[in-house]
């Protein structure tokens, strides 16, 4: 096989949030593949920016502070009893 | 009856919006807390963008909900409700950082061309167009194989990445946020935020690739 395979490296780690989108026209997107199948770098590569982002969606869990919630419904109950 | 969903799909979750958006407007305080719950923390990570401090970014997201109170009358759901919640977060933080002028001055378009090249990889990891196999790794990404998934989504590494987010520049910062934190589609971010599908992207792919580097370093020493 010859090098590259389908893209460089370099070349694939800047496609690959295209390529998780997928946005990448067709012929762009056999090479990405034809490349990740054969490179176990950029194989790893894209599942640690899977991680990533997948790690970045368990931020939005924390929990609400009691006193934050508190001070939220008496927001809510001031406008009910002003309209 | 089909079968149990696996998720809610779109229409569901219009529905549920109207549910909701019907219920506080008669004044359920059950709709309020569960609206609360589920925006109240994203609500203050985006104020964060406009007012550096963290008491004030709380304040803002308060002064925010009075807003959402208040225009309940007038939403007519030509956005989502969650889009509209966060522009009035957007919107209240502006003028916050404005009258104490402290204003955070960026867009999110310009952000996202102004830079020029920046690299998901710095180029020194790929080999030069004069060696072999010119831009091929070095030497591999150290492999993250070894650390287990409920580490990654541990006390630590949450730490580690919230940290990473804060210091990326605002734009990938809010676009980073309202994707992978709030999980937004890329049109609601779009509409949200004014910026073309284009740009959105370029500044999710630095974002994304910057919080990989941070999490690599923590993690595999890269």
């Amino acid at each position: 096989m010859t090098y590259p395979i389908g893209m460089t490296c370099q070349q694939l780690v800047e496609l690959v949030t295209e390529y998780l989108e997928g946005t990448l026209a067709a012929e762009q997107r056999a090479r990405f593949e034809e490349h990740l199948a054969a490179c176990p770098g950029c194989a790893d590569y894209v599942q640690q920016m899977r991680l990533t982002i997948r790690a970045a969606g368990q931020l939005a869990e924390s929990s609400l502070e009691p006193r934050m919630r508190e001070a939220l419904l008496s927001v809510f109950r001031d406008w009910q009893r002003t309209g | 009856m089909p079968a149990a969903e696996p998720c809610a799909g779109p229409d569901q979750a219009a529905l549920d919006e109207t549910r909701l958006v019907a219920a506080l407007r008669a004044g359920d305080e059950v709709a309020f807390v569960t609206l609360v719950e589920r925006y109240h923390a994203g609500m203050i990570r985006l104020a964060r963008l406009y007012v550096r401090d963290a008491a004030v970014a709380e304040e803002v997201a308060q002064e925010a909900w009075l807003g959402v109170l208040r225009g309940l009358g007038g939403f007519e759901a030509r956005s989502s409700l969650k889009t509209w919640i966060f522009r009035i977060v957007i919107n209240t933080a502006r003028a916050r950082a404005g009258r104490e002028q402290r204003a955070i001055p960026f867009s999110a378009a310009g952000e996202a061309w102004a830079a020029g090249a920046e690299p998901a990889v710095e180029p020194q990891r790929f080999r030069g167009p004069d060696e072999q196999w010119p831009g091929g790794w070095v030497s591999f990404p150290p492999s993250w194989g070894q650390v287990p998934e409920q580490r990654l989504l541990a006390g630590e590494v949450r730490q580690v990445l919230s940290e990473a987010i804060d210091h990326l520049p605002p734009g990938q910062r809010e676009v980073v946020i309202l994707r992978d934190v709030q999980g937004w589609t890329a049109h609601e971010v779009c509409q949200a935020l004014e910026v073309s599908d284009a740009n959105q992207r370029v500044l999710l792919h630095r974002g994304r690739s910057k919080l990989r580097r941070g999490l690599a370093h923590y993690l595999a020493g890269e």
